[in-house]
């Protein structure tokens, strides 16, 4: 497994890989706290993107409604913490099942009746604005008065109730980042990763090489779904409150898939580098304007906007692939 | 070793295939030869467990298959070459033809299949490492060929190979369709092109709007005045 984990990789991207990871790490110690929630933002749609990355990216099945997996996995944990004092870590173990159930029942609906493409994208959204309207009136986690975590002041970091300081959020998330780029490198170097590549490029030869399209298509989506989940558990004990109006809203599964676009659909890191470019460039641009006394409302949302039509016109594969070729890092399958 | 009986397909309310029934024996060239939306794409996807029939058997060495899922009836050893060189454009060659045998019915004899189909098309050892995308017409067909060929398929069935190639490429083709079945690959061959078509196969069928409405050896058809008049323009 370890083996298959390096197989193939070039030592600079090695190298650079380790770079990037000793200055995360050692992060926390260096940059103030205003930066620290930045990156913190910034390794929470890194990791969403890359859960999102395996359904688009590897299996090409389009969701627009990733915020109902991250509304599940926060709703899920938050309501046993706040009604039974049951630790987050303890609560995975339902929301990752219940996030799965309600993507396996849209890949089920979908698949099973050959729903593709834009009509799967719709598909995705209707779930997640069901969820929002039926949380809205879900009053044992709050309805849409809200759902709110206990707040205090703590000397020390709890991690196993994930009650703390953002130092120890940030260490968890990088955690999660890392783990689910392990995930995906692994799965992309498998045999499962092939099926998927497949099914992306062309669904009907798929069909008839012998791939088991409904099965693998099935796999992306339950695993997309649970891996998001547990980015929802983060979002609830980060921000220690949850209106299903903001966790469950379109744009809140819109700004997730922006990271991977940005960075470049299907590829390993790109959904990361997409973060960093994102987070990180807007709230640049924000302190700038800022600094000058300019406040203007929306104005991230127009920068995401022209991002995004600079990609698509410039680099419509994404930054990295581009990056990747400049540090002469060649990745497969980009 | 096919066997398809009363077959009824259809998509919603329209009726794809009526009551078609053949016969393929082993070892044999059979042609399936038709207009335009005479069905032939239809009955090729229902065997294949692409479509599911509303009606009707079909038996592969004695085993009824009518309804199984695609990724099954290849794992019982029949392969389709599907219609317009469904390549995977952004995979080379190699890959693509790694694909094919991710089978587990394929799988231990991959490294033996993969010189055997590149032993049957040279072009494509050259192109090992270039995107399928990039090939032309001809090698792309060959491609998927090939790629097919590397599932270990005891029958396979072609859909249009011919279709959208010159025709010194469509002669190749079809050269190469003869040669594997001498080699004891049963083929299927479904043409628009009925006289090539007609002349290498052994048994031939007429389909007419969903209907097997002639059926005969293919000298048997090619002498036929029907089929002279309306697919040979004789």
């Amino acid at each position: 497994m370890i083996g298959q984990m390096f197989e193939g990789v070039p030592a600079r991207a090695l190298a650079c890989g380790a770079l990037l990871l000793a200055a995360l790490l050692a992060a926390p110690y260096v940059v103030n706290d205003y930066l620290l929630t930045v990156l913190i933002i910034i390794l929470y749609y890194a990791y969403t993107g890359q859960a999102w990355n395996i359904m688009m990216g590897f299996a090409g099945q389009l969701s627009l409604g990733h915020a109902l997996y991250v509304g599940l996995g926060a709703y899920t944990a938050a309501a046993f913490y706040v009604h039974f004092g049951i630790s987050p870590w303890i609560g995975i173990l339902a929301a990752i099942p219940i996030a799965i159930a309600g993507g396996a029942i849209i890949g089920f609906l979908a698949f099973r009746f050959r729903v593709g493409g834009v009509y799967f994208a719709i598909l995705t959204i209707a779930f997640a604005e069901f969820a929002r309207v039926g949380f809205d009136h879900f009053n044992w986690v709050g309805g849409s008065s809200g759902f709110f975590l206990p707040v205090a002041n703590y000397a020390v970091s709890d991690l196993w109730n994930l009650r703390g300081k953002p130092m120890m959020f940030y260490y968890l998330i990088l955690a999660m980042t890392v783990l689910a780029f392990v995930i995906c490198r692994l799965l992309l170097t498998s045999r499962i990763g092939y099926f998927w590549l497949a099914i992306r490029e062309d669904e009907e030869a798929a069909r008839a090489i012998g791939i088991d399209t409904f099965r693998y298509k099935m796999y992306a989506v339950i695993l997309s779904a649970g891996m998001t989940s547990l980015a929802g558990i983060f979002f609830a004990f980060f921000y220690n409150n949850l209106f299903p109006e903001q966790v469950f809203h379109i744009s809140r599964s819109i700004e997730l898939i922006l990271a991977p676009i940005i960075g470049g659909v299907g590829t390993l890191f790109g959904p990361i580098l997409g973060a960093f470019l994102l987070t990180g460039l807007s709230e640049t641009m924000h302190a700038i304007l800022y600094g000058f006394g300019i406040d203007i409302p929306g104005v991230k949302q127009v920068f995401y906007g022209l991002c995004l039509l600079f990609v698509v016109i410039v680099l419509p594969h994404g930054v990295w692939p581009w990056v990747a070729r400049v540090l002469g890092i060649k990745e497969r399958r980009s | 070793m096919l066997k398809v009986s009363g077959l009824d397909v259809f998509y919603g309310d329209a009726q794809a295939l009526d009551n078609v029934s053949l016969e393929v024996t082993e070892g044999s060239i059979v042609a399936i030869v038709g207009a335009n939306g005479a069905g032939k794409t239809s009955l090729i996807r229902t065997i294949a467990g692409i479509n599911r029939p509303a009606r009707g058997q079909i038996q592969f060495r004695g085993r009824d298959i009518a309804g199984a899922p695609s990724h099954k009836v290849c794992d019982l050893g029949i392969g389709q070459v599907a219609e317009g060189r469904q390549v995977f454009p952004s995979l080379s060659v190699s890959e693509n033809l790694d694909m094919g045998a991710m089978l587990p019915r394929a799988r231990a004899k991959r490294e033996r299949n993969r010189e055997r189909v590149l032993d049957l098309f040279p072009h494509l050892r050259e192109r090992l490492s270039q995107p399928a995308g990039t090939l032309s017409g001809g090698e792309q067909q060959m491609l998927a060929i090939g790629r097919c060929l590397m599932g270990a398929p005891e029958l396979v069935m072609f859909d249009e190979p011919s279709l959208g190639l010159a025709p010194t490429i469509v002669q190749q083709v079809l050269a190469t369709i003869r040669d594997l079945n001498r080699e004891g690959l049963t083929c299927v061959l479904v043409e628009q092109n009925v006289a090539v078509s007609l002349r290498l196969a052994g048994r031939a069928y007429v389909l007419e709007n969903g209907r097997i409405t002639l059926s005969g050896t293919g000298p048997e058809l090619l002498a036929d005045d029907r089929v002279r008049q309306a697919y040979l323009g004789m």
